[in-house]
């Protein structure tokens, strides 16, 4: 295998003229040859519907895959809280500069200056252009577009379409795909899952796909492939993701040559539904708008298990607003997470497994008015009482950290590429942006951004180097197929007992535990070798029901698994590596006295990069230091 | 609790389908009717035997992915998505009839999954505003009144899971639909595809083989969105709209579209 070209590639020139000096030189392909040239997008999520219908706008012929049967189905749909943008439309002083630093602080120095500068100057773009696509963001009286603020920072810069927006602004991007379709310069492929890349001469030429309706496998050539395949957080089993979000594709990418960062920032969000059960499937998200107005608190005595109501306020733990007076209920994820952690650690957690903290509207019923509080929040009100039985209006609402967001992914450049050339990534499927903890509204604004305004050029660029096309007669497609093919055999002839539901569950045990909230160099051994036996016995144990040739959820499901338990293994690996606390990733020998993540900037100050060097050995940990030109270093303190 | 269920099992769009009787013991009642589903099937697997196909995916009620019929109501007893159905809505011992979203236009795919790609090909035909990303105006230079947002996204809540079509007697289409078009054609940006929109539309909508509306309402009592019918009466008007501008166009009396 070549060496790891790890170039960042980041444009020379001032921070705030290096996206514009490339869009300026980047080369171009005409309008007449683009229709020559074939992208394939693999999920049809904000980043994939977005980067297909652009591509496709743009003329080139574009090939769109989704495991669901819709592309309006993928996760992006259960975004609720907003999107960020700096239009500084409360006059605030808003800037493009304010946001970078509000993301990179966020982040807590572990994302790239130059990819989250531009993030923050194309956000304006994406409100305009979802308003032009029909996206009914919430208004003000006069008419003009209502913001808010949200999830840690004190500016109202969050647009919304009441708690939907995430639902509004796909679906806004899937009316332009199927515009797109309807044109003839989209070809979606619905039901259908990415099962290999395929590489000709080290080059991403085109992918191994299953028709999950008939099984069959398909080869589809093209002269560039686009992974837009979201985050893989359900590597907890339990977490706020779809049941059928998976890391297949980028961990089939990965094991194909393209590197991984930072495996082990998984972002924990602290306002979900508590579990109720071990049946559980899945972790309900409730909107982080809800600490706009709602005010977190335990009891001060540990076993009060009295009705919220009966205690008193001085017998009420504001844990936050006492912690943290300046930001209050509104510092960012991590730190709001670590905190529910600490107080349930310590005894003062609430409900039958000790494991939650109230959410409590009272007084902002009571100063804002029935009205007011029913505008903002009535349809996560009636989500929670439709899920729990029980009324927020009435007793405060039950909330605890789940998995929801996953920071890491692939490792791309400036460009979004990969280490595979001619193989991109976006959205939450590559590792950019974010750093080591995504602020809230964010997650919409980067799928957004990178699929309407950075991939669509990017790619051009890369297109318009190529000689010739391949298509999928080249013997890389047969030769791929039958690896595919030769590992779906192999999970189906397992012949064991165990659905792999079980086998998903225990490791999901295993990681929130292990490389969870908070994570020890031990636990992260233990768990390694707990992940590898737990892998053996799939291996040993499986059944899968069923043909392979034909509509086979539970051999869908077995190899997402099976993947899910070969990633794991890196997310702890990574999480030993780093032997700091940043953002999500708090090692508990590495914290301020008052329980705050403690980074080590010489050593750390980069991303970690994974190379992938075969099933039977290591995986080797290369670094991309990260140049801080803009920010100087310090200490994140929300106090 | 436990629950005797009758489920639809057929192979394959072509093979004949029939009811399966099965008994589900020890089902916690916090547990969610697809969660008591993920059990049955572990427990199938476990013991040999074919697992139930059925689709989900968010199980949060807003990917529009669920497309179970219970007991004869699309859905579900309570007019919300399957997935936020709990078992402590249903009586201990109950027999509960669990079958796949029945409509001509939605064929089953296998056992309770269906397939709504028609769904996508009416919203093909111009569920969209066409306007390719690039320099957009400044959206604040086009005031829209708070109100007309709201009905707009009244409208555009629709999850497209087709509940309503398996409840309508006719298997009509015309809730998703008019929820589509009410939702583009109230915003200023629709106006200049307005007429096409709901020509194209409606013509696909026929053409997948979906009946007209004769007002029975079960649409509207089944949407887990609850959206309200009166978005086919917005169909309607909008329908006439454009079949008259297109006269008048053809008289010459009138330019646009």
């Amino acid at each position: 295998m070549s060496p790891l070209d790890l170039d960042p590639r980041i444009p020379e020139g001032p921070i705030d003229e290096k996206w514009h000096s490339w869009l300026d030189t980047h080369r171009l392909v005409g309008p007449r040859r683009r229709h020559d040239y074939k992208v394939i997008v693999v999920g049809t999520g904000l980043a994939g519907s977005s980067a297909a219908s652009t591509l496709a706008g743009q003329g080139y012929t574009v090939e769109a895959f989704c495991f669901q049967d819709s592309p309006r189905r993928a996760h992006s749909i259960a975004a609720q809280g907003g999107i960020n943008a700096t239009k500084d439309y409360a006059n605030e002083g808003d800037s493009v500069r304010r946001l970078f630093v509000d993301t990179v602080k966020g982040g807590d120095f572990r994302a790239r200056e130059a990819n989250v500068w531009r993030l923050a100057e194309l956000s304006a773009n994406i409100i305009d252009q979802a308003v032009a696509q029909g996206v009914p963001f919430n208004r003000e009286y006069g008419g003009v577009l209502a913001t808010r603020s949200f999830g840690g920072v004190l500016v109202e810069r969050t647009f919304y379409c009441r708690g939907q927006t995430g639902q509004q602004l796909l679906l806004g991007a899937y009316s332009a795909l199927q515009n797109q379709i309807n044109e003839g310069r989209a070809r979606m492929h619905s039901r259908h899952e990415l099962l290999d890349l395929v590489l000709v001469d080290g080059v991403a030429k085109g992918i191994i796909a299953r028709n999950l309706v008939t099984g069959e496998l398909e080869a589809h050539a093209a002269d560039a492939v686009v992974l837009a395949t979201g985050g893989y957080c359900n590597a907890y089993f339990l977490s706020t993701n779809a049941m059928g979000s998976n890391v297949t594709a980028i961990w089939r990418a990965h094991k194909r040559g393209a590197a991984f960062a930072n495996p082990c920032f998984t972002q924990i969000h602290p306002t979900c539904i508590p579990q109720s059960g071990e049946y559980q499937s899945k972790l309900t998200l409730m909107s982080e708008s809800l600490r706009n107005d709602g005010r977190i608190w335990v009891p001060r005595k540990e076993g009060d298990d009295r009705p919220p109501a009966e205690i008193g306020e001085e017998e009420r733990y504001y844990y936050l607003e006492e912690r943290y007076p300046r930001f209050g209920n509104l510092v960012p994820r991590d730190v709001a997470s670590r905190a529910a952690k600490l107080v349930c650690d310590e005894g003062l957690g609430i409900g039958q497994t000790g494991r939650g903290v109230f959410l409590d509207f009272r007084d902002a019923i009571a100063e804002r008015g029935h009205e007011q509080i029913e505008q903002r929040y009535g349809n996560l009100f009636e989500l929670y009482e439709r899920i729990t039985g029980e009324s927020p209006w009435d007793v405060p609402m039950r909330i605890y950290p789940a998995p929801h967001y996953s920071m890491g992914g692939l490792w791309v450049d400036y460009q979004l590429q990969t280490t595979i050339p001619g193989l991109f990534a976006i959205g939450e499927a590559n590792f950019s942006d974010h750093g080591a903890n995504r602020l809230g509204a964010s997650a919409m604004m980067q799928c957004l951004a990178d699929g309407y305004f950075v991939v669509p050029h990017t790619v051009t660029h890369y297109l318009s180097g190529l000689d010739g096309h391949i298509d999928n007669s080249h013997p890389a497609f047969a030769e791929t197929m039958t690896r595919v093919s030769q590992r779906l055999e192999r999970l189906r002839s397992v012949g064991g007992t165990t659905s792999p539901t079980v086998f998903h569950r225990e490791l999901g045990h295993v990681m929130l535990d292990r490389c969870g909230i908070s994570r020890t160099r031990d636990g992260l051994e233990e768990a390694i070798t707990k992940i590898q036996a737990i892998r053996e016995e799939f291996w040993r144990d499986l059944r899968v029901d069923g043909d392979e040739g034909e509509l086979n959820q539970t051999l869908e499901y077995a190899g997402r698994v099976a993947d899910f338990l070969e990633l794991s293994e890196l997310m702890c690996r990574d999480a030993i590596e780093r032997d700091e606390s940043c953002g999500c990733h708090l090692r508990e020998d590495h914290q301020t006295e008052d329980g705050e993540a403690l980074r080590d900037d010489r050593r750390f100050a980069h991303t970690a990069i994974w190379e992938y060097t075969g099933k039977d050995s290591d995986p080797i940990r290369h670094t991309e230091q990260l140049e801080f030109e803009e920010l100087e270093l310090t200490q994140r303190s929300y106090k | 609790m436990n629950f005797t269920l009758e489920i639809w099992r057929q192979d394959g769009p072509e093979a004949e389908g029939h009811f399966d009787t099965c008994e589900v013991d020890d089902i916690d009642s916090e547990a969610s009717f697809l969660e008591m589903l993920d059990v049955l099937n572990d427990r199938l697997i476990h013991d040999g035997k074919r697992a139930v196909a059925f689709d989900s995916d968010c199980r949060e009620g807003i990917c529009g992915t669920c497309s179970l019929t219970i007991d004869g109501v699309p859905h579900g007893p309570r007019q919300v998505t399957t997935c936020q159905l709990y078992m402590r809505d249903f009586t201990d011992g109950q027999t509960i009839r669990i079958e796949p979203f029945r409509s001509t236009a939605f064929p089953v795919v296998r056992d309770l999954v269906v397939d709504r790609s028609a769904f996508d090909r009416i919203q093909q035909a111009g569920g969209y505003i066409s306007v390719g990303a690039g320099p957009k105006p400044e959206p604040n230079s086009q005031p829209i009144h708070p109100e007309i947002q709201q009905n707009a996204m009244d409208a555009a809540i629709c999850i497209g899971c087709g509940a309503c079509v398996s409840a309508c007697p006719n298997g009509a289409a015309m809730l998703f639909t008019g929820a589509k078009v009410t939702h583009l054609n109230l915003l200023p940006q629709g106006q200049p595809e307005r007429f096409h929109r709901v020509r194209s539309m409606v013509r696909q909508m026929d053409e997948e083989g979906f009946g007209g509306c004769t007002n029975h309402g079960e649409c509207q009592a089944a949407c887990p969105q609850e959206i309200s019918i009166k978005v086919i009466g917005e169909l309607n008007i909008e329908y006439r709209k454009a079949m008259i501008e297109k006269l008048r166009r053809r008289r010459g009396t009138q330019e646009a579209q």
